[in-house]
């Protein structure tokens, strides 16, 4: 507290919001935020590692783009993070904390191998395909409507409920796949000789069905949002259930509904995963994209086109990151710092776009 | 003469919308000035900018005749100004001392002891009832504004700013607010009020200001001024002050409650046994401290509450015939909507009920119809125009009918959401605190559209806090207290203090069915 308040001076920067921001400035902010990152990262690179800021920025767009090879790697893990990040959509946009992505993935991806070991052999092709998506819809879907139920019927809390119920999951795989394994050390491509159950190739690619599906999924998710009835049903109730029962909605049954579509999407996506991508299942299938997810889905604001911007600015900096670390024998931490720097400036770039600073005007200093 | 407080020239913009343009005004020491204008005037703002929650684009503000900056609520304190808002600011899980001790300085100690000591000299100065172990979760409404008040006192307030502090208020609990307004002013405290009660403003205030849209409107003396003068310079033209009350006709049977009772969560009987018929082109009033059981009858009508066994609300769609009608209780207000009821319900909390603040006009307005038709797509089509169409016929001000409503001043949400429940063609119109907060000229659209929905043979229940619209619009009242019905008067006949005393005290339980 000042002893003589009347000598205080107008604040040097204050903060107004936007009423609103043209495209143009959007993208005039984000471009200079980028560039200013740029220029951080490479005071960093230079002062504290020594190496040449420019070389390492073409490493690390090299992790991404240097071959197609790599750039179909992107692409394929880029597909299992948006997917998981659109699944998270209808939840979230409910303001359902569904944390248990990683395990209705997981047991979308179990109940699929499931199908391939014990039906590998018999049933005919299309018949398996279709068992392997019915048992992984209905695996992740199960894992949903659990806490769902639980919410709908004794409102518990669903961040904690949905989070336990990954360990469950994780349990369950790592059951599983003692099992399966049998005397042999680790599990292994699962019918490696029929190749019964892995996907035809599309694209020249195992996983090019992937690449289908979650571009379909992105269009669907938000028109379903967007446009749907049931989609206007999940935003009232994520607004206020009060409202939500005023204007006629049977809340518990939205909860639920919603979290079936949820929980049944991630286990698409362990469907995917294992018949497209891996051909194999672990404790490590879903590998902590169900959680990476979370921020995907909360950065986009539960867009899901943005969503996919978002998760291939992760996948690009995380490719980059390894890159980097890897061609000039960095250590992790390093790496991490400068594809780190330059996330913190993209998001913090949100808050220009929202913001508007104002600085002390200068015939008040004279005063 | 030296004033409290000066603005001078003072403009505040919010993107491209003008909350405050030049305008110039001053507070003496040791009175209680008035500030009013309609919703959205930039009444709050301008008081916000004293208060240092904003910061002027332009202008200059003097305290005590000298120039300062006003940075933060920090500054203000400092200058010894302070601003009771509309929504409280206190932790509910601590008590009232532990409140005050949240605006401590810098260099103050902690110590309870000495704050309750301090702050029961200044409940005792200014005859502020006030128990300070009280933690906050269990004050009422009134007990918590006093606290505030308090707290500001506590912080060594001279100038005191106070939003619309009546608007939650019985009238015995207005009445002491102001007599401790009195005491305050007569310790040589001045005193900023926002209210829209314009017989407040001339009870109160020793001189009144007036913003309209934005820009000062003028200053004049209280004893000088009259409703009618006060509402001509608020609103810029003359105002009719008279609200019409035409003859119901082809009055019918529409709705028969019996026995309602309802329990809340906490096992108390909030509603017991309320009986009463409420008639087609007829307004029914009903009257009643708040939170006397108003909340819950109405919401049991339409089905978002649960009711005792026992209880019985009939709906009869044509005239009085048995046949046709329908039991409402048991029903979700889905089905009620199914069977073909028209039943339309302004809630109490327009934001946290009737309405969904982050979605535009047009969401808004097929919250209760969109699952019309058999199309998995919502259809957005009608709601644009109907949002169009009540935008135009209201006056609503909103930048676009895509703007969340919660960006839209208390009048025009309470605008947009009546819009909508009377676009429903309802049979059954209930409103609950209707004009709370809004202006004058907002307040007498909706006692018009009211009348307009009574011609047209609506059944109306009209739950009020301002005795005398009550009066002066409703065909009968039906008077709550302590979650009974304590009497049906007709309006035309009772008198202010016939209804005020069913409010108060309950009757003998024979006498209480008429």
């Amino acid at each position: 507290m000042s002893d003589k308040p009347h000598a205080l001076h107008e604040p040097l920067i204050r903060v107004v919001r936007r009423s609103e921001c043209s495209a143009k400035l959007k993208v005039a902010v984000r471009l200079a935020a980028i560039v200013l990152a740029l220029v951080v990262d490479a005071l960093f690179i230079y002062f504290v590692t020594g190496l040449n800021p420019l070389a390492v920025y073409t490493t690390m767009f090299r992790g991404t783009f240097s071959t197609a090879m790599r750039f179909s790697w992107a692409m394929r893990d880029l597909a299992s993070l948006l997917l998981i990040g659109v699944a998270l959509a209808p939840a979230f946009k409910m303001r359902f904390w569904n944390t248990g992505a990683e395990g209705q993935v997981l047991m979308g991806a179990l109940a699929t191998a499931a199908v391939m070991i014990y039906g590998g052999s018999a049933l005919p092709a299309p018949l398996l395909y279709a068992a392997m998506l019915a048992a992984a819809l209905f695996a992740g879907a199960l894992w949903g409507f659990i806490p769902a139920w639980f919410k709908a019927r004794f409102s518990t809390n669903e961040t904690l409920f949905t989070l336990m119920m990954n360990y469950v999951a994780i349990q369950l795989v790592a059951c599983c796949v003692n099992i399966w394994r049998g005397q042999a050390s680790g599990l292994g491509k699962l019918n490696s000789r029929t190749k019964a159950g892995w996907f035809p190739k599309v694209f020249d690619m195992r996983f090019g069905i992937n690449l289908i599906v979650v571009v379909l999924l992105v269009v669907l998710v938000y028109c379903y949002l967007r446009y749907s009835k049931q989609g206007y049903e999940i935003s009232v109730v994520g607004e206020s259930e009060n409202t939500a029962r005023y204007a006629g909605i049977n809340v518990g049954r939205v909860i639920i509904r919603t979290m079936i579509l949820s929980g049944a999407l991630c286990g698409l996506t362990g469907f995917l995963i294992v018949g497209g991508r891996d051909q194999t299942i672990s404790t490590g299938t879903a590998g902590g994209n169900g959680f990476t997810a979370i921020i995907v889905a909360w950065l986009a604001k539960f867009n899901t086109f943005t969503m996919a911007l978002i998760s291939f600015l992760l996948i690009f900096l995380e490719k980059g990151a390894a890159e980097i670390a890897s061609a000039y024998n960095l250590n992790d931490f390093a790496s991490d710092i400068i594809a780190g720097i330059i996330l913190f400036f993209i998001l913090g770039s949100e808050f220009f776009v929202n913001y508007r600073p104002i600085f002390r005007k200068s015939h008040k200093e004279v005063r | 003469m030296e004033y409290a407080i000066e603005l001078r020239h003072i403009t505040k913009t919010f993107g491209s919308v003008v909350a405050n343009r030049d305008v110039s005004l001053c507070i003496r020491q040791g009175e209680i000035l008035s500030l009013l204008g309609e919703n959205g005037s930039g009444k709050t703002t301008l008081m916000n900018m004293i208060a240092g929650i904003y910061y002027p684009d332009d202008g200059e503000i003097l305290v005590g005749g000298k120039s300062v900056e006003i940075r933060s609520p920090k500054d203000a304190y400092a200058l010894g100004i302070g601003m009771v808002h509309q929504h409280f600011k206190l932790i509910d899980v601590f008590t009232a001392a532990e409140n005050i001790a949240l605006v401590l300085g810098p260099n103050e100690k902690y110590d309870l002891k000495a704050i309750r000591k301090k702050a029961r000299a200044i409940c005792d100065e200014y005859a502020f009832e006030l128990d300070l172990d009280q933690k906050v979760y269990e004050m009422s409404v009134s007990q918590k504004q006093t606290l505030e008040i308090v707290k500001m006192l506590y912080r060594g307030a001279q100038i005191l700013i106070l939003d619309e502090p009546t608007a939650v208020l019985t009238p015995q609990e207005t009445q002491k607010l102001f007599s401790v307004m009195r005491n305050m002013k007569r310790g040589g405290k001045s005193i900023i009020i926002i209210t829209h009660k314009l017989h407040e403003v001339l009870e109160i205030s020793d001189r009144v200001s007036i913003l309209r849209k934005g820009e000062y409107a003028g200053t004049v003396e209280t004893r000088e001024a009259t409703e009618a003068s006060l509402t001509e310079m608020m609103v810029g033209k003359k105002v009719e002050l008279n609200i019409e009350r035409p003859e119901p006709v082809n009055r019918h049977l529409r709705l028969s409650v019996h026995n309602l009772s309802v329990t809340n969560a906490e096992g108390v009987r909030v509603l017991d046994q309320v009986t009463f018929d409420a008639f087609s082109g007829e307004i029914l009033g009903i009257a009643g401290i708040s939170g006397n059981g108003q909340k819950e009858l109405l919401e049991s009508i339409a089905g978002l509450q649960k009711t005792e066994p026992q209880s019985s609300v009939v709906y009869y769609p044509d005239d009085d015939r048995d046949s046709t009608a329908e039991q409402l209780i048991g029903k979700t207000p889905l089905d009620i909507r199914n069977m073909g009821v028209h039943l339309s319900f302004v809630p109490e909390d327009r934001l946290g009920m009737g309405l969904v603040g982050s979605m535009g006009m047009v969401d808004n307005m097929m919250l209760r119809s969109y699952g019309e038709g058999h199309s998995p797509i919502a259809d957005r089509r009608a709601p644009r125009h109907l949002a169009e169409e009540i935008k135009e016929e209201l006056a609503i001000v909103t930048p676009s009918i895509q703007t969340p409503v919660s960006r839209l001043s208390g009048g025009n949400v309470q605008k947009v959401l009546v819009g909508r429940e009377i676009a429903a063609a309802p049979s059954v119109l209930m409103t609950a605190y209707a004009v709370r907060g809004l202006d004058i000229g907002t307040s007498y659209t909706i006692y018009h559209l009211l009348n307009e929905q009574k011609k047209k043979g609506v059944a109306i229940l009209y739950v009020g806090e301002d005795l005398d619209v009550l009066l002066d619009l409703c065909d009968r009242i039906l008077v709550l207290c302590g979650g009974r019905c304590n009497g049906i008067v007709d309006a035309r006949k009772t008198t202010k203090e016939e209804v005020g005393l069913l409010m108060t005290r309950l009757q003998e339980k024979g006498g209480a069915a008429q």
